[in-house]
């Protein structure tokens, strides 16, 4: 339901009124802007100095970019482990052998259950102390296995659904060109119900990007990290860290708006699959016409 | 097995889980009335209201919370001066219960816009035909429909900030779950793996029947179409 639907169409007066409103809106918004911008210039944290210095050479080629590189690093690897993780975990739930899909329900359950801070804690300290990885670099693995386990989790739990809500028909198909049930579910279910979830997959990885920043503390060289270490020098921690954020945010954004576009690209994809056949089609529609929900027959 | 025992004596490991349960409860208490409020502007018709809204949300569901609750500490508490409480440790714990607030206060917003998604036009067509304007027709029936309808999408948001809520360690909290465990992880070196199972079992067991429960609500408040 838009929003527009919650009003009707504002005549002479209402159109007053909400003006009226919107000025004041707009004015208290700025209003709000000017005391905090100025409560900070009293302060003096407005000083050009200390905003400055976070756009120097030496800000950015020794702190910002290899903390951001960082904190990159740790976000691929964790976004593709989580993906492997996931299909591997959510064909587990899927499964036809009961052990298989017991287990793969309580892991699931589990890792999405339990705070991701708590699997980073536990893990740097597991990994430094048994010695599996040099010392300094187990806070970063610890970063990348806690985001593997719980978005893993969370992709498993997509694909399943992904799975579950594609026509019943594909899997009766497979089986009936002679596959088994698994090869159905790996070469015609899953790729399908991947394509049906990539919106919401993208969207995840705006997750496993925001919590990257949780490995700052058990002091992984991220990001924040390197941004407190530059503030505490300089003495702009705010202005530091509101920089942090707003690359944080710049970077997310850009995801959440490739997930819209391509969610955009799907549903707009999917009425156009049905005449590119054209005798298939039209079967098609003889049988689903009764089933498909209004907005589909309209196309 | 007995050294595993003696951890519970030693520790107080469920204080450490009731705090991470009272900022999970005033947080979540702070985080539904700023996001009603969010959502109540972004479907407004007043533009300027709907552009705040929206830009509230854009920029807190893209910021990790980790700089939200370090924020608070460092910026405005350490650099700014600026105080919740007297208490020293109670200024902390206020801090990152507003952190949380602000936080999950944007992901609030969104589960209710979805709970309005499902209120069906003819709801809002006959709010108006009785003469309601736009708050009434919010408060009397929309809202209330979008609250039976969004019970799922804000039980999501309450155990998520359940689990963020140890999060609170970055703003000194010092004595929730995950800075005790940590603590017991450093000192109990052979104990690593049963201290791990104990605190994630805990959460298992707080966060599992909220799950449960909301999907009961959902079902006992769906309303009937």
């Amino acid at each position: 339901m838009s929003a527009s639907v919650l009003f009707d169409t504002p005549g002479p007066k209402a159109k007053q009124r909400i003006l009226v409103i919107n000025i004041l809106g707009v004015l208290l918004i700025a209003g709000l802007l000017y005391v905090v911008i100025s409560g900070l210039a009293a302060k003096g944290q407005m000083e050009a100095s200390l905003w400055a210095s976070l756009f120097t050479a030496n800000a950015w080629e020794n702190f910002l970019l290899p903390g951001l590189l960082n904190t990159l690093k740790a976000a691929g690897l964790g976004i593709v482990l989580s993906v492997a993780f996931g299909l591997a975990f959510g064909m587990g739930l899927l499964s036809e052998v009961k052990v298989l899909r017991w287990f793969s329900t309580v892991i699931v359950e589990f890792f999405r259950a339990v705070p991701v801070l708590l699997m980073i804690v536990f893990f740097n300290i597991l990994l430094a102390r048994s010695g599996v990885v040099n010392g300094t670099d187990a806070p970063f693995w610890a970063v990348v296995i806690s985001l593997m386990l719980y978005n893993g989790s969370v992709v498993a739990e997509l694909v399943r659904s992904g799975v579950r809500n594609l026509p019943k028909g594909q899997r009766e198909a497979g089986i009936a060109i002679g596959l088994t049930t698994t090869q159905s579910l790996r070469l015609i279910e899953i790729p399908q119900a991947l394509v049906a979830m990539l919106p919401a997959l993208i969207g995840q990885f705006v997750v496993i990007l925001k919590d990257s920043a949780l490995g700052y503390i058990v002091g992984f060289t991220e990001l924040l990290f390197y941004s407190r270490t530059f503030a505490s020098a300089n003495g702009n921690m705010l202005q530091a860290l509101l920089l942090a954020a707003a690359i944080f945010i710049v970077i997310n954004f850009a995801l959440g708006k490739l997930a819209e576009i391509v969610s955009r690209r799907l549903s707009s994809r999917m009425p156009h699959d049905k005449p590119a056949d054209p005798t298939g089609a039209a079967i098609a529609a003889d049988i689903e016409a009764p089933l498909a929900p209004p907005g589909d027959q309209l196309k | 097995m007995e050294k595993y025992l003696s951890l519970f004596t030693q520790y107080n490991i469920p204080a450490a889980f009731w705090v991470n349960i009272q900022l999970t409860f005033w947080a979540a208490i702070g985080a539904l009335v700023v996001g009603t409020i969010l959502a109540l502007m972004r479907i407004s018709p007043v533009r300027s209201f709907a552009v705040f809204g929206t830009s509230y949300v854009n920029i807190i569901r893209n910021t990790p919370l980790t700089i939200i609750l370090l924020f608070g500490v460092l910026a405005l508490y350490n650099q700014l001066g600026f105080t919740l409480s007297d208490d020293f440790n109670q200024n902390f714990f206020n801090l990152a219960v507003m952190g949380l607030a602000i936080y999950h206060a944007a992901f609030v917003c969104e589960a209710i816009r979805s709970g309005v998604n499902t209120v069906p036009v003819g709801q809002a067509e006959a709010a108006r035909a009785i003469g309601l304007s736009f708050l009434p027709a919010a408060r009397e029936v929309i809202l209330p429909q979008a609250f039976r309808g969004a019970v799922v999408p804000l039980g999501n948001v309450l155990i998520a900030l359940i689990k963020n809520s140890t999060v609170a360690a970055v703003s000194s909290v010092a004595i929730e779950a995950s800075s005790i465990m940590k603590t017991m992880l450093e000192f109990e070196s052979n104990l690593i793996i049963p201290i791990f199972a104990t605190f994630a079992m805990g959460f298992v067991i707080i966060v599992i029947p909220v799950g449960l429960l909301t999907t009961w609500l959902s079902k006992k408040l769906a309303v009937a179409r």
